[in-house]
């Protein structure tokens, strides 16, 4: 069968192979040699060494970014997550208007992020103008109107992804629970949530990985203001490139080190809630 | 018993909604104030439009004026529809034949695709949107190839990890019966795909559709604008909104997705669930 096959690479491999070279892996090498390399334009360039990456830490910029940001997906990974996985406790118990609920609380995480920071900015300077504020007024307004826009937009999808887990729960080991007499919160500590741990792990990276590469809303709902306080790792990497004349270079530097952050911190959490799901 | 839990029911729906009246207050916001003044809506969003500060459908022409809308949301249609499709043949295809023509050549490729999942789109938008600027693809038809690029990695693991369920004997009968891989692939392995079809469109278009940075960087938005860089692009240049226009945008912005959900809701929830669930 491969040997029939075999031949006909051209046509099925070839188109996305192609598309796949040319618009990531060359982009993704040239990415790395840039960010040793003072540069405007991607044919003109000298080779500077490290001196990029040293002068990433040359402004305080990215590091406060840094810092924003790790607090900022630390808060709304617990935050999203405890109140999807509650909702979705709640919504399995068979209540009247599940299906409307589900369907209500998955919608704004179909609306793409520019609009939705827009439909936040009216919302939360709609309440803060009653105490003379607005979202931009210091960096942790901004901080908490993202984490409120991101659990509203979140909690939806991961709560269908914990329902879909709770539900995959054998019947049995519950009934079986329930004769030997345990009570209800021993049941969800020692049945439920380690029977739903392939879930967390699945909801917990995406929540983590989104945080951290989140963009369109922080541009939309506060575009880093005040004064770059809220500004986020990805928009401060966005405005080194293009706010910048002379910067790219750093650019690409923090593009690179942004990377190995969001890979090391995903697939190290990868690693430590797989270890706790339990064989079936 | 009985008759204590029904009433815990009672009161659980009760909560859920009023907590989904919370949930969609923001957009029924959002259609309120656009038909108010301009002045109105920074300072009492929350009140309804009476008679001084209705403005009529006069935020909607502005808006349309301005952005251009209707253009922008034939132009990511386009991108959607076109991207989506191109990319669930191409990368359907590729996942196939990587999966049954195993060697040290189409694992490197697997490998690869895995790995462009990790990466951030910052690591590669500068030199990505370059290379479209010096290759001419800056229009909805070359965007079109960068998506099957950047959006393969995902497509190709899900397919990949369906194809590896399908059983080979029935793709080897079909062949010994004198069909060749071309026919084998459209005539029988597509079909069994057909549910990850669903599952990758619906993800991918989810992606694209609101897609803001990557058109941004690279098509040329004097011509080409898609909705999102069309609302973003009432944010004036010194961060001066036009908030009247703004909301009669959103508004455009968000009913067709509202619609596009109510009738595909089921297959939404359930791809997004199966997409988690192979992820």
């Amino acid at each position: 069968m491969d040997r029939a096959l075999k031949k006909y690479f051209p046509i099925f491999v070839l188109p996305t192979l192609a598309a796949f070279i040319l618009w990531f892996i060359i982009p993704f090498i040239m990415g790395l040699y840039l960010s040793f390399c003072e540069f405007t334009t991607v044919t003109n360039t000298t080779f500077v060494g490290l001196s990029n990456y040293m002068r990433v830490f040359s402004d305080g910029g990215f590091v406060y970014s840094f810092m924003f940001t790790t607090a900022f997906a630390v808060v709304s990974v617990l935050t999203i997550n405890v109140l999807a996985f509650t909702i979705a406790m709640l919504l399995t118990k068979g209540i009247r208007g599940t299906n409307i609920f589900r369907t209500v609380f998955f919608m704004p995480n179909l609306i793409g992020g520019i609009v939705l920071g827009y439909i936040g900015m009216l919302v939360l300077n709609g309440i803060l103008i009653n105490f003379d504020r607005t979202i931009t007024y210091s960096g942790a307004y901004g901080f908490w109107g993202l984490v409120i826009l991101m659990n509203w937009q979140q909690i939806g999808y991961m709560m269908v992804i914990y329902i879909a887990g709770i539900q995959n729960i054998p019947g049995e080991l519950i009934e079986a629970a329930k004769i030997d007499g345990a009570r209800p919160s021993q049941t969800l500590r020692h049945i439920t949530i380690p029977m739903v741990m392939p879930s967390v792990t699945i909801c917990v990276f995406l929540t983590l990985t989104n945080s951290f590469k989140l963009f369109d809303q922080n541009l939309a709902l506060t575009a880093g203001a005040p004064s770059d306080k809220s500004a986020m790792l990805a928009l401060n990497i966005y405005n080194t490139f293009y706010g910048r004349v002379g910067w790219e270079g750093v650019g690409q530097a923090k593009a690179v080190l942004f990377f190995a952050v969001v890979a090391v911190i995903g697939l190290v959490q990868l690693g430590i809630t797989r270890r706790k799901e339990v064989q079936q | 018993m009985n008759a204590r839990k029904a009433k815990h029911g009672k009161l659980l729906t009760a909560f859920f909604s009023v907590l989904c009246l919370v949930y969609v207050s923001p957009i029924v916001m959002v259609f309120i104030n656009s038909f108010k003044k301009k002045a109105y809506i920074s300072n009492k969003p929350f009140a309804l439009p009476t008679e001084k500060s209705f403005a009529g459908l006069e935020n909607y022409i502005t808006g349309l004026a301005k952005t251009d809308f209707i253009k922008s949301f034939g132009n990511s249609l386009f991108i959607t529809v076109f991207s989506v499709l191109i990319i669930l043949l191409c990368t359907s295809m590729c996942a196939w034949y990587i999966s049954r023509v195993i060697n040290r050549f189409t694992k490197g490729i697997y490998f690869l695709f895995i790995f462009s999942m990790i990466v951030p789109f910052q690591m590669v938008m500068f030199t990505l949107s370059k290379l479209a600027d010096m290759l001419r693809l800056g229009n909805p038809l070359g965007i079109i190839f960068v998506y099957l690029g950047f959006g393969a990695g995902l497509a190709v693991f899900m397919f990949a990890g369906f194809v590896k369920a399908i059983p080979i004997e029935i793709e080897e009968a079909a062949m010994i019966d004198g069909c060749s891989p071309i026919n084998t692939f459209f005539r029988v392995v597509l079909p069994i795909l057909k549910p990850t079809c669903v599952t990758v469109a619906i993800l991918q278009t989810m992606w694209i559709w609101n897609d803001y940075l990557m058109p941004y960087l690279i098509l040329d938005i004097k011509k080409y604008k898609t909705i999102p860089i069309a609302i973003q692009y009432l944010r004036g240049g010194y961060g001066s909104i036009d908030m009247g226009a703004m909301m009669a945008m959103l508004v455009f912005a968000v009913i067709p997705v509202i619609i596009f959900y109510l009738i595909c809701q089921k297959f939404i929830i359930e791809g997004v669930v199966a997409g988690a669930v192979k992820g």
